[in-house]
């Protein structure tokens, strides 16, 4: 049963949808982090800014990318409970039956 | 103000003994549940997906991240901030593009995974090689730092403290193996949190609990140039670099995942990174206010005078505001923190010897359990000697950038190879030796030319590889050379094997 379940339709589609949230993800992870390292190497004027009192706004960033990166890890999980794992037991049960 | 750091007190002692014992008894009774391979290697595959994200954390939370940032925070101000955020993101990384297929591929080590459907003795020598230069770099690092830190807060002579984190963490792994290492990892990664998060609260306490007052304390004193960033990031491409090793090192650090074997399937790996970036972040979100405060309420001549590096801010402002048991506790965590890390790296090193060297590539994968965990052990023993050997040798020696370099290793030698074999059918043996090989050796080659090495250290005037941080170079270089590689050579098996290993990839048919 193993070839038609790596031939079939399902498997294709679950093997592409996984890469493709995790591309998406990644790639939202660089624009949050290295966004972050580019703006504050290049632009001093935005990030100095008080936002109130002492706090520049670039305090608020830093913990936004630590935030922002456990969300983003946060949101793999909750689609691969949701998605992933029930296709995975319905194709697992479909290779291994006799 | 004055400080009993240096100087063995009554606190530090039993506290230190306190979390010796503790351990110690693990195991004992770790070493009663260490039989098989499967024990010794990956805890029996029993830890669960919360534990192991302690451990993770554990492991990733060195004396480095802990006394490191708080002190480059207290003297360098928001600096100090950009690496914490820099240690956190491999994490969400090393979720999306590794974690369940490493959990399904693999038994033991991130070679298991490399080699899968490659011819085994080539890959796994090279993957043993590019596995252990990055252990070298890094417990080197660890072996010195621990040594000087030691000596800081307990006045204890270098050879000894070295002598001492060998010795107790060789009894970790020799007798326990990754029960124990575990064990230790979750233990440590409490202590630590504890002892960070009292430390903030402290802190935040003689500030209203308003982060906002602290920040304006700081920079009353030191101006509002202490929130801002600092000579840091000026090159925008030497901080990519940085940020790329930083980033892509985690995905090819061996006792990282190895860690992700000690758990039951892919889908408890999952959980355990979700639990272990909650945890780094945590603590690298609370450890700037550590530094902060410490600069702003011990003030940053009294931090220097103590130690230049700054390692010293975290436990002089423990000592002033929670007096000599504070600091105490404070510094056997760090001790504690040390050894937990050590064993890991050792632990990660004599799996590269015993499972990848003897197992697979000298005895074709035809060893007996006995003869395995034996030849484990003697690795384990070696790796250690090594450690503490090299401990001794580099005395002194500036070594801070030692861990920039295991993580540039990282990702250029291993995280290539790794990744590669996972997605790409027409990857083979060829592509796999000679990224790893090419990869690695780039990054080290690039650093010892770069200002680092060649103008810090060897004075030269001026830097042949302009860059501190060899990554956004090597990196490429060693995906560029799998592929290449790869693509003029043929290995019909290896890609015929490709399709039916999708199966155990993303289904977990025929995982361990």
């Amino acid at each position: 049963m193993h070839r038609t379940v790596l031939e079939s339709e399902e498997f294709r589609r679950l093997v592409a949808g996984r890469w493709r949230v995790s591309l998406v993800l990644t790639l939202l992870l660089f624009v949050l982090y290295y966004g972050y390292i580019i703006l504050i190497a290049t632009n001093r004027q935005f990030v100095s800014r008080p936002v109130s009192g002492a706090t520049t706004s670039r305090i608020l960033i830093a913990t936004g990318v630590i935030a922002g990166a456990w969300v983003l890890t946060a949101a793999y999980v909750v689609w691969a409970n949701r998605y992933y794992d029930p296709a995975v037991a319905r194709l697992r049960a479909r290779a291994e039956q006799p | 103000m004055q400080t009993s750091l240096g100087t063995p007190t009554t606190s530090a002692i039993v506290s230190f003994l306190v979390i010796v014992a503790l351990t110690l008894a693990v195991t004992y009774w770790a070493a009663r549940r260490t039989r098989s391979t499967r024990e010794f290697y990956a805890a029996g595959r029993s830890i669960n997906p919360f534990q192991n994200g302690l451990a993770l954390a554990g492991d990733y939370m060195s004396a480095a991240s802990f006394l490191g940032i708080a002190g480059l925070v207290a003297l360098r101000g928001y600096d100090g901030m950009i690496y914490a955020t820099g240690w956190l993101v491999g994490w969400p990384a090393l979720m999306f593009l590794i974690a369940e297929p490493l959990r399904n591929l693999g038994k033991f080590t991130f070679a298991d995974v490399v080699a899968f459907r490659l011819r085994q003795v080539p890959v796994r020598v090279a993957a043993a090689f590019g596995g252990i230069l990055t252990l070298l770099f890094y417990v080197l690092a660890q072996m010195v730092g621990a040594g000087n830190l030691i000596t800081l807060m307990f006045g204890l002579r270098y050879e000894w403290a070295v002598l001492i984190v060998g010795a107790v963490m060789l009894a970790y792994v020799l007798f326990g193996g990754m029960i124990a290492t575990t064990w230790v990892q979750i233990i440590k990664a409490i202590l630590l949190l504890f002892g960070v998060t009292l430390l903030t609260l402290l802190v935040l306490s003689r500030f209203h609990f308003s982060p906002g007052e602290l920040y304006a304390a700081v920079a009353a004193r030191y101006g509002q140039a202490a929130l801002e960033p600092g000579g840091l990031v000026s090159d925008p491409y030497d901080a990519i670099s940085l940020g790329l090793a930083l980033m892509f090192g985690l995905l090819g650090l061996p006792h990282i995942l190895m860690r992700f074997y000690t758990v039951p399937d892919a889908r408890a790996a999952r959980s355990s990174v979700l639990y272990a970036t909650g945890f780094i972040g945590y603590f690298y979100l609370i450890i700037p206010i550590v530094g902060f405060g410490a600069s702003a309420l011990v003030g940053r001549e009294i931090i220097r005078k103590v130690d230049p590096g700054g390692n010293m801010a975290a436990p002089l402002i423990a000592e002033l505001l929670g007096g000599t048991p504070f600091l105490g506790f404070i510094a056997a965590v760090a001790f504690a923190t040390i050894l937990a890390v050590v064993a890991g790296l050792t632990l990660a090193g004599a799996s590269a010897l015993s499972h990848d060297i003897f197992t697979h590539a000298i005895r074709k994968g035809h060893a007996s359990e006995h003869e395995q965990i034996r030849v484990a052990r003697l690795a384990t023993v070696a790796f250690g000697i090594v450690a503490v050997l090299l401990g001794m040798l580099f005395k002194g020696q500036n070594v801070a950038f030692m861990v920039g370099l295991a993580f540039a290793v990282a990702a250029s030698g291993n995280f290539p190879a790794l990744l590669l074999s996972i997605v790409w059918a027409r990857f083979n043996t060829a592509g796999a030796v000679s990224s790893i090989v090419t990869g690695a050796l780039m990054a080290v080659v690039l650093i010892v030319l770069s200002p680092t090495i060649w103008v810090d250290l060897l004075h030269h005037p001026a830097a042949i590889f302009p860059l501190r941080n060899p990554a956004i170079v090597s990196m490429p270089v060693g995906f560029l050379t799998g592929i290449v590689a790869s693509l003029i050579t043929r290995e019909p098996e290896a890609e015929a094997r490709f399709h039916d290993e999708k199966l155990r990839t993303y289904l977990g048919i025929g995982a361990e």
